[in-house]
């Protein structure tokens, strides 16, 4: 995979009087990734995404794409982005025909290349059979799917989409999500959600942002694979807790009854194989052995509500 | 200059994709046809009895190009008021911010998009003594004066009213604001007949409607043309300054 680095924003700060929306974020995108936002509401999420597409002046901080300085070059800058905001920005007296040839004609697209960029977006989308009926008489879903035309029309190297299936059927959900992991293909794609099962069938790469803070950034990989949080274990004869917390890895044990103990395994470590041996050794009727990876859901809750405790105190 | 005129066009597309355009053209066309056929049937009668001095187009084109400003003081905030107040407050503003566009292009497509609507006003308003052309000897050159004035205040209007549009997310505030904004400035030559005032001459000169006088009457002069002009770039220029603004 090609490593170019497309996105590159340093130190966003942006401030709201007194309030602070984002803090000191550091943000990284490369070729053919797919990066999640992630937050609980006002975490800063769409802030941030204004200030990366020159829709918003950051209190500090610079952004850069491709290597150019949107404060600096924002007309060349701006041609390499497609940004689809949280409400989709159409004109619900247009078609979608005029509308979308109006997008690609402010995206600076040449004339001939017109037609070509708006069959292709249409197709991406599934908006080939509405070409020409108005904006306003589209259903919510479609007119999402108008949005994201909107913002690809061009081929942008880079796609931001600000809660892109807000508001949607479940169908629409799916079909929304399979359209943006087909355009991570070739484009690069920055998706925000608060919707957690979102970010993991569609992103590579998950940040999580926190009253306006990154307070995780690791690829899906990592969390699919990642640490093990705590073991269930079962046993029909089970030993004293003792011999449990003896074998190696194991860190704590608590008895949640009928034979049933949760182990907390130290940090690094995988205790589930010496803990069957000892169990088959000492005959303690094993029956259930299985070990709880730290699903995206847990350090989000994790590091989302460490936070707020921290702010309460 | 190519993105002004495509966001130009697509202004003009989108003003003219509104019921409210044909209904103001409607009526703007039905009162001023009214006032039309009533100056001539008074021109008729009053024929031959002394009043040479005035030919038809003074007559017409004085009088009813004099009452079209007054018309269109109370038209223009209405087309002026969604230019930038609507596309804020449905969000299809960000598609213009985020496209790789300067702030300068969008105010002056939309200023220009906005010019197309007022060039269809003028020759509407033309085309009525245009009407006379085949049983009179009408002086065109009079009556071009009178409507290049007439299309020379509507910009002004328009670049005030762009602006005031710029300030709101509300269209009706934009249409009450621009109003006023415009009726001030139009009548501050109140000023320059109070004879208590200082500076009364400058008021004078900088109300909107002073400059509108002469050409009405069929004198062109370059300084009335470059006042109207000036007064549109200064507020084309402080909707560009607001613009900016939003984003920090």
């Amino acid at each position: 995979m090609d490593n170019e680095v497309l996105i590159e924003a340093r130190a966003l700060t942006r401030r709201y009087g007194p309030t602070v929306a984002v803090d000191n974020l550091d943000l990284t995108l490369r070729k053919g990734e797919i990066l999640g936002l992630l937050g609980p509401n006002g975490a800063g999420k769409s802030t941030t995404m204004k200030m990366l597409t020159g829709n918003l002046a950051p209190t500090s901080g610079e952004v850069f794409i491709k290597d150019v300085s949107l404060h600096e070059d924002p007309k060349a800058a701006k041609r390499h982005l497609g940004y689809l905001p949280e409400q989709p920005p159409v004109y619900p007296e247009l078609t979608v025909d005029e509308y979308l040839r109006y997008c690609a004609a402010l995206h600076g697209v040449a004339k001939k290349a017109l037609d070509a960029a708006l069959d292709s977006a249409k197709r991406d989308c599934g908006l080939t059979d509405v070409g020409h009926r108005l904006v306003g008489n589209l259903s919510k879903g479609y007119q999402q799917r108008v949005g994201i035309a909107q913002a690809i029309i061009h081929r942008p190297p880079v796609v931001i989409l600000d809660e892109p299936t807000v508001g949607l059927d479940p169908i629409q959900i799916r079909e929304i999500r399979k359209l943006i992991k087909d355009l991570g293909q070739n484009h690069s794609v920055i998706l925000s959600s608060h919707i957690l099962p979102e970010i993991q069938a569609v992103c590579g790469r998950v940040m999580i942002v926190a009253r306006g803070r990154v307070v995780y950034n690791e690829s899906l990989d990592v969390t699919r694979t990642g640490r093990i949080g705590a073991i269930t274990i079962g046993l029909r004869r089970p030993p004293e807790q003792a011999a449990l917390a003896a074998i190696a890895g194991v860190k704590t044990v608590s008895a949640l009854g009928n034979g049933l103990f949760r182990l907390e395994p130290e940090s690094g470590s995988d205790p589930r194989e010496a803990l069957a041996d000892a169990a088959a050794r000492g005959n303690w009727g094993l029956y259930e052995l299985s070990a709880h990876t730290h699903t995206l859901e847990e350090i989000f809750v994790e590091l989302t509500s460490r936070d707020e405790t921290r702010a309460a105190a | 200059m190519s993105t002004v005129f495509n966001i130009a066009r697509y202004e003009l597309r989108r003003i003219f994709l509104s019921p409210l355009a044909w209904a103001v053209l409607a009526v703007v066309q039905f009162i001023m046809g009214f006032v039309f056929i009533n100056l001539l049937v008074e021109y008729a009668n009053s024929a031959g009895m002394g009043g040479d001095q005035f030919g038809v187009s003074d007559y017409i084109g004085g009088s009813l190009y004099g009452f079209a400003t007054i018309l269109l003081l109370l038209v223009m905030p209405l087309m002026t008021m969604r230019l930038f107040a609507e596309e804020r407050k449905s969000g299809s503003i960000t598609l213009l911010f985020s496209a790789p566009i300067s702030l300068i292009e969008i105010v002056l497509g939309k200023f220009v998009g906005l010019l197309g609507f007022i060039a269809v006003i003028v020759l509407l308003l033309g085309a009525m003594p245009l009407a006379l052309n085949w049983s009179t000897n009408l002086d065109w050159g009079r009556l071009a004066a009178g409507l290049l004035g007439l299309f020379l205040l509507m910009m002004a209007f328009g670049a005030a009213g762009l602006f005031v549009s710029s300030l709101t997310r509300e269209p009706t505030i934009a249409a009450v604001g621009s109003f006023g904004l415009l009726l001030v400035v139009w009548l501050i030559n109140i000023l320059a007949y109070n004879d208590s005032v200082p500076f009364k001459e400058l008021f004078g000169y900088l109300s909107l409607i002073s400059h509108y006088e002469s050409l009405r009457r069929g004198v062109f002069d370059t300084a009335d043309a470059i006042y109207y002009v000036l007064f549109s770039a200064l507020f084309l220029w402080l909707t560009v300054l607001r613009l900016d603004m939003e984003r920090n």
